[in-house]
């Protein structure tokens, strides 16, 4: 069901243990959720290197899957773990928005 | 039902449509809503649009063989389920039976972060999957509203609600969406750009404190719609919208007629009662009895609306005066409705009336009284509203027994005034104040299509029911009550004297008569005897005329005459001698 694109290993560096699980829901392969994906693996890349997971899920293929995560936009990046559960929705492009988002980077004051 | 659709238009021509099962709705919509294509529901937070369009669901799954899937984007499933259960809906049963999908849709903004380009392409694939899982025909979005309320790209969200309605009129779906109203639009974010087949628009207004949900088709492309309001009830079936117009006055007339139960009255009505379907206004609860006693007992079906009193009381009052109601209740021929008046708006106990004769089926209706009725409402929207219930009760050829409360002077109430002209038959029932007390009398004060009494009948409560005594006219003017007996003994008492009046004349004018046949005899007695006197006197004058003849004879012989003397001379000779 779950197609399990990039998985690695954690590495347990810089004394980070968790590692995070993410889902990213799309419907079928758009130019949008190719970016989204290729915008995904960057930021994870640059800000958590070998610890990270990401499911990406089509619900194209899996309709009955959008309603367990309350999907309503596309795509929409789920931080299921480290918890609370996090929704980002879009493309990612905006990375900073992305990063606050994800709880990488403190919201500036006043945003 | 069907046959009280006065939709000016056949339904179905031209646009096919999905029947809502929802009591009244279809008829005002002349046949339910604009099928494959989405409808509007809009109002007021607790207006009834999550009600009404889960009922659409509903009755879609139970009644017409199409699945409905519910989105629901304010409640949660299981406090949708328990909602409606109070509705009689057992959404659990239908959602295992396949004919009913729940999706809940929550979206909250403070959990979702926008990061740039994105549509709605999940909301679209949530609900296209359930959908096809149970073959829906069917879709209810409730509120899609609120996605406004998480999202905050507009322009993306409003592009991707008009390719949803699209969607969903490719998909061929009837679908039902529900939008908040807004301060001067119909939906606080202009769903009806939209939605462009059908909108309507639900109301809970209150006034005087007594609250009236309301209905109304704003639009429907298509089709000619009712535009009035209709009131709505929500209960324990569900929701049902009284959909009669004021328009419909091409109902059946019969000619068959129905006793009153009073003979007496029937009489006055060309003898034979009412017209079966008629409207009648009368002033009595009593009058109401025997005419629902009489329907019953001709084995009819009478639904009683008692404003004042309670069925108990009403039973009890009227078997005092000879009127025994109970057996009728007890065999489910005879039911009662007894409430304030006050509880509701005007139209609410009009939808009320409406729902309990559509599930009574009764050939006889009594509301009593009508007037208290109109106090729950403004004058203007009770006559309106009498008009469509007087309608409604024609149309099913019911007939209604209103009654009103009695004036006490012989002017008019304003409410009499109001539906004179809606009612066939208006017996009048009038006090007359005379001789310190007060009397009933009853008049037909019209009748239509019947020869009728115009004359005055004494109304008398007896032991034995209504009776209908005649009124005393004379001089005077019409007596009723001690005045009327006052009146009948002191004619007795005159016509006795002039009777001994009239033996005493007749007895002295006899012993006149006889004294006149005395005076008679008398005068006979007296005249015989005159003559008596007189036929003596002759016949002594006879007698001594021979005696002096004879002594002239003798004288004559004694001188020797020779020759007789004339007779003139012996003649002379009586009166010298005298």
């Amino acid at each position: 069901m779950k197609k399990p694109a990039v998985k690695k290993a954690p590495t347990g560096a810089e004394g980070e243990k968790e590692t995070w699980e993410l889902r990213l829901y799309i419907a079928g392969q758009t130019p949008r959720s190719v970016a989204a994906f290729a915008n995904l693996r960057r930021l994870c890349e640059a800000h958590l290197p070998g610890r990270y997971k990401i499911d990406v899920i089509d619900l194209m293929q899996h309709p009955q899957l959008a309603a367990g995560d309350q999907i309503v936009a596309i795509p929409t990046l789920v931080r299921k773990l480290p918890e609370p559960l996090r929704r980002i929705v879009g493309d990612l492009s905006n990375t900073e928005r992305a990063l606050v988002g994800l709880q990488l980077r403190p919201a500036k004051p006043g945003e | 039902m069907a046959k009280a659709v006065n939709n000016p238009t056949p339904p179905h021509r031209g646009l096919a449509k999905a029947p809502t099962g929802v009591q009244g709705l279809d008829e005002i919509t002349g046949g339910g809503l604009p099928r494959g294509r989405p409808t509007l529901v809009c109002g007021s937070a607790g207006c009834g649009k999550t009600l009404l369009a889960m009922e659409f669901l509903v009755r879609g799954a139970t009644q017409f063989g199409e699945p409905g899937v519910f989105m629901a984007f304010e409640e949660t499933s299981k406090e949708l389920t328990e909602n409606v259960r109070s509705l009689g809906f057992d959404l659990d049963d239908l959602v295992k039976q396949k004919k009913l999908a729940i999706d809940f849709v929550r979206v909250e903004r403070n959990e979702i972060e926008e990061t740039g380009e994105y549509d709605l392409e999940g909301l679209f694939v949530r609900l296209n999957h359930a959908i096809d899982s149970i073959g829906a025909k069917r879709v209810v979005l409730d509120t899609i509203e609120t996605l406004f309320g998480g999202l905050s790209n507009m322009s993306i969200l409003r592009g991707e609600l008009r390719r949803l309605f699209r969607w969903l009129k490719d998909k061929g779906v009837t679908a039902v969406i529900t939008g908040e109203s807004g301060d001067a639009t119909l939906t606080r974010h202009g769903l009806e750009e939209y939605v462009s087949d059908c909108v309507i628009q639900l109301d809970h207004r209150v006034e005087n404190q007594v609250s009236t949900r309301r209905l109304r088709i704003v639009k429907y492309r298509g089709t000619t719609h009712g535009t009035n309001e209709y009131p709505f009830l929500i209960d324990e079936d569900g929701i049902s919208v009284l959909p009669v117009t004021s328009l419909g006055l091409q109902h059946e007339v019969s000619n068959e007629r129905v006793s009153s139960g009073v003979p007496r009255l029937d009489m006055m009505l060309g003898g034979e009662g009412y017209f079966r379907g008629s409207t009648v206004l009368i002033g009595k609860t009593s009058l109401a009895a025997h005419f629902a006693a009489a329907a019953c007992q001709r084995g009819e079906r009478c639904l009683s609306f008692a404003f004042e009193e309670s069925p108990g009381q009403l039973v009890r009052n009227m078997r005092s005066i000879g009127i025994d109601l109970e057996p009728w209740v007890k065999k489910g021929l005879l039911q009662f409705h007894s409430s304030r008046a006050a509880i509701h708006g005007l139209e609410m106990h009009l939808a009320t009336i409406h729902k309990l004769v559509r599930d009574f089926q009764p050939r006889v209706v009594i509301i009593d009284p009508i007037d208290t009725l109109v106090t729950a409402g403004t004058r203007r929207d009770a006559t309106v509203m009498l008009t469509r219930l007087i309608d409604f009760l024609k149309i099913q050829e019911i007939t209604a027994h209103l009654t009103n409360l009695t004036s006490a002077s012989d002017a008019l109430g304003d409410t009499d005034m109001d539906i004179s002209s809606l009612v066939d038959t208006w017996l009048l029932l009038r006090d007359l104040e005379l001789g310190g007390e007060r009397n009933r009398v009853i008049n037909v004060l019209k009748s239509r299509g019947m020869a009728h009494s115009n004359q005055l009948r004494e109304f008398l409560l007896t032991d034995r029911g209504v009776e209908l005594q005649d009124v005393y006219l004379g001089a005077e003017g019409v007596l009723t009550g001690s005045a009327r007996k006052a009146q009948e003994a002191g004619e007795k008492a005159v016509a006795m004297l002039r009777q001994q009046e009239v033996e005493g004349k007749q007895r002295e004018r006899e012993r006149r008569r006889e004294a006149l046949e005395a005076r008679i005899v008398a005068l006979q007695k007296e005249f015989e005897a005159e003559e008596e006197e007189a036929k003596r006197l002759m016949a002594q004058v006879h007698a001594s005329q021979e005696v002096l003849g004879k002594d002239r004879e003798e004288m004559g012989r004694s001188r020797k005459s020779d020759t007789n003397e004339p007779p003139t001379r012996s003649r002379k000779a009586p009166g010298v001698r005298k």
